[in-house]
C-alpha cells in the first residue's frame, strides 16, 4: 500500500515537470513567429468574427512569420476587464479595441503607448491626419494620440415611412427638432379600442448605457456634460437637467412606451411596426436594412439649438511593455486595417461610420451611397458629434450618472435632484484628480 | 469525534506500560500515508480557495494601487467606505430580499412538483422531463428566454395578459416589477433542479411505511406532516444550503436582462462585487465587498450545519 502511494506521488510529479517542460516548449515555439494578440469585442449583430478573422489571414500572408491571433472576449467592458486583467498578470497583449471612452481608464492604468511615438515617416503622418476630426476628438489627450479609430458609430433617428404616410405626415422627412418630434410622435401614436397602445411614436432606449443617447439631447440643447481634460462634470446644469425632462415628458404625453425601454428589443420593435421612430446605433444600419419589409428613412438626431449627437465605438490601443518590434508589427496591423478600401468595406459590411473621407472617396464607398443614400447621414452628421462621456474613473462616474438617469426616468426622483444627485457623486469621485 | 482522543491517549498508555500493539514508526508512516492521500486535494483547496481568501482579507486592508499611488495600508477605512455607501446597504437589502423571494418558494415548488410526478400518473416520464428542462439550460439562455417573455407587448406574458384584457407592462423596465421578474427566473430555473433531490428522495421511503398509515386511517396530509417530511428533512437541509448559496450566487441573468438597472433595482452583492472589481478596478473596495459576501455565507452556511442539523435525522 505505501510502495503504491509513493509510486503514484512520483508519477504525479513526473506528471507535473512533463506538464512544466510542455509549456516551456510552446512557449519557445510562439516566439518564433511574432504573434500578435489583438482583443476585439463584439459589440454588433452580424457574422463580424468571420469578417475579422478573415482581415487577420490576409494580414498574415502580406507578412510572413507574424501571427495575429483575434481573442474574441465578450463586449466592451468585458473585453477591457480581459485586456487589463492580462495585463496586470504579466501576459500583456500587444493590440486590442476597445472604447474610445476608455482612453482616459487606459492611459490612467500606464496601459497604452502614445502612436505618436511610434510614427517616423511623412507617410505614417499623413495618415495619422486622415481621420475624422470628430473622431480624433477622444483618440488624443494631453496633445497625444493613443488610439486610432476603427469601429465608430453615431446614433441616428430610424422612421417608418409607411407609417409616416398613413398619419398624413411627409414620408420623405423625418423630424427636424424636438418639437416636430413631439408632434409628429403624437401623430404616430395609435391605441386600440381599449385604450391600450397598438403603435408608439418614438423610442429612445434607455437601459444599460443611458448617458450614450443622453448625449444626443444635451449636445443638441447646446450643454456638454464634460470638461475636455476630463476632471470636471456639469450633470446639474439646467440646460441637462431640460434635456431629461424632454425625454421624460415623451413618455409622459404617452408617445413613448414608460420605464426603462431596452437597446436590444428597441430595433425588433421597430422592424415589427410596433414602432414609428427609434433612436440607435448607426451600427444597426446593415442588420435594419437586410430585415425591414417598409421602406424606412434615416435623420440626424433633431435639433435644438443646434444639431448634436455623441460619437462612440471602438478604437485601436497599443499596448506598452512590449518589445518595439512587436509595436512596430502592431502598428503595421492597424495600418492596414484601417486603408481607405478596408474602411469602406467594413463600414458596408457592418453599418459602422468610416473613419476617414479618404473612404468615402472611394469608388465601391460612393456607389453604396448612391443606391442607399441612408448610408450618409451618420457621416453627414459628424461635423454636430462630440466624444460621449470620457472622463477619468470612466466607469464609475458613468453608473451614478447612469443610476441617476434611469431614477428620474423611472420616476422615483424628479429630473433637478436626479441630476444634482448624479453631479454630487461625480464631483466625489473626480475630487482626486484635481 | 470526541472519544477520539481518549482512545489514542489509552493506546499511548499501552505502549508505553507493555508490548507495543503498533510501534511509533508504524504509526507515524500510517499518518504519512494518509496526508499523501489527502495530498492533492489540500493542494488544489489551499491554491484555489484558501489561499486567496487569505490574500483576498489582506488586500482588503490596503488601498487600490494605481500606477501613480502605490498600495498602502489603510486599515478598516475600505470597510468605513463601504458601510458609508448607500449602495451598499441597497444592493444587502435587495439581496435579502431575492433570497427571502427565491429560497422558500423553489423548494416548496420542487416539493410539490416531487410529489405530484411520484404517483403513477399518465405521461409520468414527460413531466419529469419538462419539469427538469430549466436546469440543464444555462443562465444566459434562460435568461435570453425570459427576455422574451417580458418584452413589452408581445413578449409571452403580456400576449396572455391581454386575454384578460391587461394592457402591456414594461416588467424589467419598472423599479416596482424589476426585481420581482428577476426571482421568479430564479425559481423556474432552480426549482426543478431540486426536484430532482427531492423525487430521489421520495423513492427511497419505503412502501410498507404508507401502507401501515393506510392501516391505521392516516389521512394524506398526515402522513406527509408525519412520515413524508421528517425522512425529507436531509434533503430539505441540503437543498437550502444549496439555495441559500444560489441566492448570493446567482447573477448571470442579472447581467443579461437587467445589468442591475432600472437605478440599481435589481443591483445584487455579486454583481456590485464584479462591477466594483473589474468596470472600476477599485481592489480595496471589490475585496472588502468580497470578505462581506465570505462572511455572509460561511455564517449562514455554520448556522445551518450546528444549529439546523440537530433538527434532522440521517436513517
Amino acid at each position: 500500500m505505501t510502495n503504491i502511494t509513493r509510486r503514484t506521488a512520483m508519477g504525479a510529479a513526473a506528471g507535473l515537470a512533463l506538464a512544466a517542460g510542455l509549456t516551456a516548449s510552446t512557449a519557445v515555439s510562439a516566439q518564433q513567429a511574432m504573434e500578435l494578440r489583438f482583443y476585439y469585442p463584439i459589440a454588433v449583430s452580424g457574422p463580424i468574427t468571420k469578417i475579422i478573422d478573415g482581415y487577420a489571414a490576409d494580414f498574415e500572408k502580406l507578412n510572413p512569420g507574424v501571427k495575429i491571433k483575434p481573442i474574441y472576449a465578450g463586449d466592451y467592458v468585458q473585453t477591457i476587464g480581459k485586456a487589463l486583467t492580462a495585463m496586470k498578470g504579466g501576459d500583456t497583449p500587444e493590440m486590442a479595441i476597445l472604447l474610445a471612452a476608455d482612453i482616459i481608464t487606459l492611459t490612467d492604468e500606464n496601459a497604452v503607448v502614445a502612436i505618436d511615438d511610434l510614427i517616423k515617416s511623412d507617410a505614417d503622418k499623413a495618415w495619422l491626419g486622415g481621420f475624422y476630426p470628430g473622431f480624433m476628438e477622444n483618440a488624443k489627450l494631453g496633445g497625444k494620440t493613443y488610439a486610432i479609430p476603427f469601429q465608430r458609430s453615431t446614433p441616428v433617428l430610424y422612421w417608418n415611412k409607411d407609417m409616416f404616410k398613413e398619419a398624413g405626415l411627409d414620408p420623405e422627412k423625418g423630424p427636424a427638432n424636438w418639437q416636430e418630434m413631439m408632434d409628429f410622435a403624437k401623430k404616430l401614436t395609435k391605441k386600440d379600442a381599449s385604450g391600450n397602445v397598438t403603435q408608439w411614436g418614438v423610442q429612445v432606449p434607455t437601459d444599460g448605457n443611458t448617458s450614450w443617447l443622453f448625449t444626443g439631447l444635451t449636445t443638441a440643447n447646446g450643454v456638454r456634460l464634460v470638461d475636455p481634460e476630463g476632471k470636471k462634470t456639469n450633470f446639474a446644469d439646467p440646460k441637462v437637467v431640460e434635456s431629461l425632462q424632454y425625454l421624460i415628458d415623451l413618455s409622459k404625453a404617452g408617445v413613448q412606451p414608460p420605464g426603462l425601454t431596452s437597446w436590444g428589443t428597441t430595433p425588433k420593435d421597430f422592424l415589427e411596426k410596433k414602432l414609428a421612430m427609434m433612436w440607435t446605433t448607426t451600427g444597426n444600419l446593415t442588420n435594419i436594412k437586410g430585415n425591414a419589409t417598409f421602406p424606412f428613412g434615416v435623420a440626424m438626431l433633431p435639433a435644438k439649438a443646434n444639431f448634436g449627437a455623441p460619437t462612440g465605438g471602438g478604437n485601436f490601443y497599443i499596448f506598452k511593455n512590449i518589445p518595439a518590434e512587436k509595436q512596430k508589427m502592431a502598428l503595421e496591423f492597424v495600418k492596414f486595417m484601417t486603408t481607405p478600401e478596408r474602411a469602406a468595406e467594413w463600414s458596408i459590411a457592418t453599418g459602422y461610420v468610416a473613419t476617414s473621407q479618404a473612404a468615402y472617396d472611394t469608388k465601391v464607398m460612393k456607389d453604396y451611397i448612391a443606391s442607399f443614400p441612408q448610408a450618409a447621414v451618420a457621416r453627414d452628421q459628424l461635423k454636430y458629434a462630440v466624444s460621449e462621456i470620457t472622463v477619468h474613473e470612466g466607469q464609475r462616474v458613468m453608473k451614478v450618472f447612469n443610476d441617476s438617469l434611469q431614477a428620474a426616468i423611472t420616476g422615483s426622483k424628479p429630473a433637478k435632484t436626479a441630476m444634482e444627485d448624479a453631479q454630487r457623486d461625480a464631483e466625489r469621485i473626480l475630487k482626486d484628480y484635481r | 469525534m470526541t472519544h477520539q482522543p481518549a482512545a489514542d491517549s489509552t493506546a499511548f498508555a499501552a505502549s508505553a506500560a507493555g508490548p507495543a500493539r503498533q510501534s511509533p514508526w508504524q504509526r507515524w508512516s500510517g499518518s504519512v500515508e494518509a496526508w499523501l492521500l489527502l495530498l492533492p486535494s489540500v493542494v488544489l483547496l489551499a491554491t484555489f480557495t484558501h489561499i486567496p481568501i487569505v490574500a483576498t482579507l489582506i488586500d482588503s486592508f490596503y488601498s487600490t494601487p494605481r500606477p501613480n499611488r502605490p498600495s498602502r495600508f489603510v486599515g478598516l477605512r475600505n470597510y468605513e467606505d463601504m458601510v458609508a455607501d448607500p449602495l451598499f446597504w441597497k444592493v444587502m437589502w435587495n439581496n435579502a430580499v431575492y433570497a427571502v423571494g427565491t429560497i422558500p418558494l423553489s423548494i416548496a415548488l420542487a416539493l410539490a412538483m416531487a410529489l405530484f410526478v411520484n404517483d403513477r400518473i399518465p405521461g409520468r416520464g414527460f413531466l419529469r422531463m419538462a419539469y427538469f428542462t430549466p436546469t440543464v439550460l444555462p443562465m444566459i439562455a434562460v435568461a435570453n428566454i425570459w427576455l422574451f417573455f417580458y418584452t413589452p407587448d408581445y413578449g409571452l406574458l403580456d400576449q396572455v395578459l391581454r386575454l384578460f384584457g391587461v394592457g402591456a407592462t414594461n416588467w424589467l423596465g419598472m423599479q416596482e416589477t424589476a426585481l420581482g421578474a428577476i426571482i421568479t427566473v430564479a425559481v423556474w430555473k432552480e426549482a426543478g433542479f431540486f426536484m430532482i433531490f427531492y423525487l430521489a428522495a421520495l423513492q427511497q421511503i419505503p412502501p410498507d411505511l404508507r401502507e401501515a398509515a393506510a392501516i391505521e386511517g392516516a389521512s394524506r396530509w398526515t402522513f406527509f406532516r408525519r412520515v413524508t417530511w421528517p425522512l425529507l428533512a436531509p434533503v430539505t437541509l441540503f437543498v437550502l444550503v444549496n439555495a441559500i448559496i444560489n441566492a448570493f450566487r446567482t447573477v448571470d441573468h442579472i447581467l443579461v436582462m437587467t445589468h442591475g438597472g432600472p437605478d440599481n433595482a435589481t443591483n445584487v452583492l455579486l454583481l456590485m462585487i464584479y462591477e466594483t472589481g473589474f468596470k472600476f478596478w477599485d481592489q480595496g473596495a471589490a475585496t472588502a465587498l468580497t470578505i462581506v459576501l465570505l462572511a455572509v455565507l460561511s455564517g449562514l452556511a455554520l448556522f445551518q450545519f450546528v444549529v439546523a442539523s440537530r433538527r434532522v435525522h440521517y436513517q
